[in-house]
């Protein structure tokens, strides 16, 4: 049977084909459906983990037990577990273990544009990277009869526009496996420097079989057009837009395996052709291998450059000279940026903060959208759980004076992923540092998923919850308290209290996001406009719902939940 | 058949995810060979959200560039006016005439563009547009928009009425089943501006 499948659905049914037992992710876009559609298949176990590095060692662990194992992330994520994946490089596996990385070019949803093939080849791990729904499902499934044959992780490199993306799919039926047996093997699995050692001998041989396989495997495939001009080497969404732009115009290599990668099969492909193009996203890595195997007529980045992505009027303007018409219309049109949602209750913390003046350490999830106009009131945003340790470190370096104007914000789900660590410097490090954590109950960025604060697992069952109040005073932080970011006054008086302390403090800003299914909405408000002197105090809030019409305030009915805020910002008592 | 390009746009929130794969789904049965590509995260907070869908007798990229689509369905007006540069010469736009102020426009930073009908008409737009909000509110919410514009995409396609009708079936949730088929059939039956 044939099914429309997004390139992340595909990659699910691909590990449920495969025989896959054990699934511990963390939600990340582009990555984040693999995993939820996974967790669909009853025969499959598949859980949240708090973070990726949790999740990486939990398959690790499956794997070792002789359980088909997945981890799956974004490409910040596999940051997060770059230090088991360098040493699972070295260990191998028992049974098969797959782990997706899916890299975000053009940076539709993340806060850089990391090409994660580079994490391949320093911890010296097969990748394979697919171009469409079906290659998904396919490589997934040879994915783990590689990495059963080589002893090694193999990891699945995704894109937004791979992952994001629906093409037909034939289903097959799932290959159920018994357990591989679990034998005691310190050798292997026992990382100390004697056995490293010796597996670090096995990995450099393991690599040149797999620069082997790749010469012949079917990933990597030629596509000879007899009137091509030139030769193009690709991989990945790229190879689409280059099938789209030069049909057959051009001969293509299409690298399935994109580490490591072939030599001999390269220098043949490219001694049939004068000109050599590599049409890659993000980092020359294929150009420059290209160089090191004596493959000089390459151009690439010279052409493509390495930011964002590439298309297929990017390729034929600058390959074939060839530009599309259009029309514009000749007016301002003012952009649409992404916004706080009406109702989040994200935004009176944030309206409180900036009312305050407050510098603001800010980190990643729905509430970054508070860097944004009109509430303009985060200063930073690196990376998960950057907020409070950097807010440690910016009052260290400027003490008393910052230490009473300065907080971090962070989600429940980033508090747990990596905030926490950062929360017991403060305690440890006697920091005089306030933290506010906003906790929605959900993860919210990604589009809800469970996390260990929400009571919930992935599949939905009741799971323990973690108690943020009493986590914060097991650190060691003596004040904490629970404010409700819909009452301004009493999130405002909590704000100031607890900069002017002389200690370090919690406030667990706490209400459900407002999307979420159970959340029960008041009735839409209204401005009178007998009272209302259009003053602008509720425009400073910037909730899409309101707006200025001829002198005076408009809610729109269709999007107001009746949070209230306005109602209480409104000094003229106009809106009910 | 060569390739053709659907692009459908509006704000997230307004459902562009199920139209788009609606029409896929339909396409799909109708033996093509389909390519369909969303936007998920953070641009779905309110933001302009874009989907693309493909289909022909082998489609390669998934993305739609400026000059490529043969059809624009928009499900705001202000966005139909920022993706024309996407339309084909003699391409189709057909957009909702529904307004949503972007927050540039709430905070006063920008003006929302008056007029935009006849602007678009005036750059040569083949314009198709229509009251989707009301007619979504007639069948029962205004959320229903996106089923409204699927049902005049569907009056401008040359496909079997019960291909639409399977794809509903195969998209929609049971309980809202009935809703959206209303939404379709006012959208097909939609007077035109």
């Amino acid at each position: 049977m044939k099914k429309l499948m997004l390139g992340n659905e595909a990659f699910a049914r691909g590990l449920y084909e495969a025989g896959c037992k054990v699934v511990s992710s963390y939600p990340g876009t582009p990555s984040t459906e693999i995993t939820e559609e996974v967790a669909k298949y009853d025969e499959v176990y598949a859980e949240w983990a708090p973070n990726e590095k949790v999740a990486m060692e939990t398959a690790l662990g499956a794997s070792i037990a002789g359980a088909r194992s997945f981890c799956g992330m974004k490409h910040v994520g596999l940051n997060v577990a770059a230090d088991p994946l360098y040493t699972a490089s070295y260990t191998g596996v028992n049974a098969g273990m797959v782990i997706a990385v899916a890299d975000d070019q053009g940076m539709h949803s993340s806060q850089n544009e990391q090409d994660s093939r580079h994490h391949a080849i320093a911890s010296k791990t097969p990748m394979l990277e697919p171009s469409d729904s079906g290659e998904c499902k396919e490589f997934v499934k040879l994915a783990f009869e590689l990495s059963e044959q080589f002893d090694a992780p193999f990891i699945v490199r995704m894109s937004t526009r791979v992952a994001h993306s629906q093409s037909s799919v034939e289903m097959e039926d799932r290959k159920e496996l018994d357990l591989k047996p679990y034998v005691k093997n310190p050798q292997k699995f026992v990382m100390v420097p004697a056995f490293a050692k010796q597996r670090h001998v096995f990995v450099e041989e393991r690599t040149k079989k797999l620069i082997e396989y790749a010469e012949t495997s079917p990933l990597n495939r030629v596509e000879i057009s007899d009137s091509a001009e030139f030769g193009v080497i690709t991989n990945g969404a790229a190879y689409q837009y280059v099938k789209e732009a030069l049909g057959d115009k051009a001969s293509v290599l299409k690298l399935g395996m994109v580490n490591p990668l072939p030599v001999k099969l390269i220098q043949d492909f490219a001694k049939k052709y004068d000109r050599i193009i590599v049409i890659e996203e993000l980092d020359g890595i294929i150009e420059e291998h290209c160089r090191n195997i004596g493959v000089n007529n390459v151009e690439g980045k010279s052409i493509f450059g390495c930011i964002g992505e590439i298309d297929q009027s990017i390729i034929a303007e600058k390959l074939l000279g060839e530009k599309k018409e259009f029309t514009s219309l000749y007016v301002n049109i003012p952009i649409r940026p992404p916004v706080m949602c009406a109702g989040c209750p994200h935004r009176g913390l944030f309206y409180c903060l900036k009312k305050l003046g407050v510098t603001v350490s800010g980190d990643i999830g729905c509430y970054t959208l508070g860097s944004a106009a009109p509430l303009f009131a985060i200063d930073t945003t690196i990376c998960m759980g950057a907020s409070i340790s950097g807010l440690h470190g910016f009052n260290k370096a400027r003490g008393t004076e910052s230490e009473h104007k300065t907080v971090a914000v962070i989600g429940d789900s980033t508090f747990m992923h990596s905030g926490m660590t950062g929360l017991v410097n403060i305690a440890y490090n006697n920091s005089n540092s306030t933290v506010i954590i906003l906790d929605n109950s959900i993860t919210g960025m990604t589009g809800h998923q469970q996390n260990p604060t929400t009571g919930k697992n992935l599949k939905g069952d009741p799971a323990a919850a973690v108690n943020l109040e009493e986590l914060c005073k097991a650190i060691g932080i003596k004040r904490v308290r629970v404010t409700d970011p819909y009452d301004l006054a009493q999130t405002e008086a909590a704000i100031k209290e607890e900069l002017a302390a002389d200690e370090a403090s919690v406030i667990i800003s706490r209400r459900p996001c407002a999307l979420l299914k159970y959340v029960k909405h008041n009735a839409p408000l209204a401005v009178d406009t007998d009272v209302c002197v259009g003053c602008g105090a509720c425009m400073e809030l910037g909730c899409p719902a309101i707006s200025m019409k001829d002198g005076q305030a408009v809610i729109d009915h269709t999007q107001c939940v009746g949070c209230g805020i306005c109602k209480e910002q409104c000094p003229m008592g106009a809106i009910n | 058949m060569e390739t053709r390009s659907i692009m459908i746009v509006g704000v997230g929130g307004q459902g562009s995810l199920l139209a788009s794969r609606l029409l896929g789904n339909v396409l799909l049965a109708q033996g093509y060979d389909v390519k369909v590509s969303e936007v998920h995260g953070m641009s779905q907070r309110g933001g302009s959200v874009v989907t693309y869908v493909k289909y022909g007798d082998k489609v390669y990229s998934p993305v739609v560039n400026k000059g490529e689509a043969d059809a624009i369905i928009s499900f705001e007006l202000l966005e139909a006016a920022r993706c024309l540069p996407y339309l084909k010469k003699g391409g189709k736009l057909i957009t909702s005439t529904q307004q949503i102020d972007p927050m540039p426009v709430i905070t006063g930073a920008a003006e929302y563009p008056e007029d935009l009908v006849s602007k678009l008409k005036a750059a040569g737009a083949e314009l198709v547009a229509v009251d989707a909000l009301s007619l979504a509110e007639e069948a029962g919410t205004s959320k229903a928009s996106n089923v409204v514009l699927m049902g005049v995409l569907s009056s401008l396609m040359d496909y079997p009425e019960e291909l639409w009708q399977n794809a509903l079936e195969q998209c929609v949730p049971a309980k809202f089943l009935e809703l959206n088929k209303k939404a379709f059939e006012l959208g097909k039956n939609a007077k035109t501006l």
